[in-house]
């Protein structure tokens, strides 16, 4: 019995823990600080408009991609897990939208009753 | 007694992949989460209604700042540094970025020591993370202080414009803040079980009648990476925006 045990242990501990190689971090580690870098350099060259929200935006979903599928583990959860934390952040976009058209219409209204020269 | 009962079907059947994984796991007796354990599977809820909770934080400062007549303070001005009589822009910012993702990279590797129950080198790693978190707090408050007594920016106005900067600024950084200084609590609880050999012998923890395993490490790792992933939101959309 104490032989199954021993022969049965790496299989459970290889299916609940996650074990990679330490260099796969400090890839990752690396590459965060190159993106972070780059977001930076981002402002301290005044980039504006369309060109500086790409920018920060590429660089913002890059890393917390990153941070979300290594160091949290997730590009090796199987796919009920991944889509039950995934797909609800998704629909956040949902909200994203209607407060960005809700934005737009007390901007509006706030310009036509306070500052009338402004349209 | 020549069999051993198991009480754990996970790595004795192989489970089927894709599409077909997901209703087999979501349809199936017991778990829906398997191969995870089960604080491992908690953690992850709790994270996605932190996720939600900053979410309605982050929309509503974009709703509140797309909406504002009044000119919103730069950022870029507001949190810049003199450095050698010269003004670099969020400099203190990109520090507290950097200082942050280091502990996100000294915590990965203290969950890859702790499975391979490297006693010593979890501790090392954990207290790192921990005072590379503290630091982070530290600057957080350094900021505050000089945004408050000097800038005279408060939750209901300030002289530079929009009364909204202050009371979002406060509000969103406050709370990442406060995550930060939990986390910093709580690695320094995992980092005691973990050279105290709590974890090697499972002994069961405060509160709790389940053995201490390693997984601990994990799940408390999710929690700090957590951390680190809403500041690259809220430096992408408060601080460059």
């Amino acid at each position: 019995m104490a032989h199954a045990e021993a022969q049965q242990h790496p299989v459970v501990a290889h299916a609940e823990g996650q074990q990679h190689p330490i260099g796969i971090y400090l890839k990752i580690w690396g590459l965060l600080f190159v993106l972070s870098t780059a977001s930076y350099l981002v402002d301290y060259f005044h980039f504006q408009g369309y060109l500086r929200w790409f920018l920060i935006i590429v660089f913002m979903l890059l890393k917390a991609g990153l941070i979300v599928a290594v160091f949290m583990h997730m590009l090796w959860e199987r796919l009920a897990l991944m889509y039950a934390i995934l797909v609800p952040t998704v629909l956040l976009m949902v909200l994203l939208g209607i407060g960005a058209l809700e934005a737009d219409y007390t901007f509006f209204t706030r310009g036509v009753f306070f500052l009338k020269g402004l349209f | 007694m020549t069999q051993a009962i198991r009480t754990s079907t996970a790595g004795s059947l192989p489970l089927p992949e894709g599409i077909q994984g997901i209703v087999a796991d979501w349809s199936s007796d017991q778990r829906a989460f398997k191969n995870v354990p089960w604080g491992k599977a908690m953690m992850w809820i709790f994270l996605l209604s932190d996720t939600f909770i900053f979410s309605c934080f982050l929309i509503s400062y974009m709703t509140v700042r797309m909406s504002t007549t009044e000119p919103w303070p730069n950022p870029s001005e507001v949190f810049g540094l003199e450095l050698f009589g010269k003004s670099i822009p969020l400099l203190l910012i990109a520090i507290m970025t950097f200082v942050l993702i280091s502990s996100s990279g000294t915590m990965a590797m203290a969950v890859k020591f702790g499975y391979e129950k490297n006693r010593k080198m979890t501790f090392i790693l954990l207290l790192c993370t921990a005072a590379l978190g503290a630091t982070f707090v530290g600057m957080q408050a350094f900021e505050w202080t000089k945004l408050i007594l000097h800038e005279g920016i408060r939750p209901w106005g300030n002289p530079l414009g929009a009364a909204q900067f202050g009371s979002v600024f406060f509000m969103i950084t406050g709370f990442h803040g406060t995550h930060v200084s939990i986390g910093v609590i709580f690695l320094l609880i995992v980092a005691t079980k973990v050279i105290r050999g709590d974890l090697d012998h499972e002994r069961p923890g405060f509160m709790t009648g389940r053995k201490g395993k390693y997984e601990i490490v994990e799940i408390m790792g999710l929690y700090w990476h957590f951390v680190d992933l809403v500041w690259v939101f809220i430096f992408a959309v408060f601080y460059l925006w």
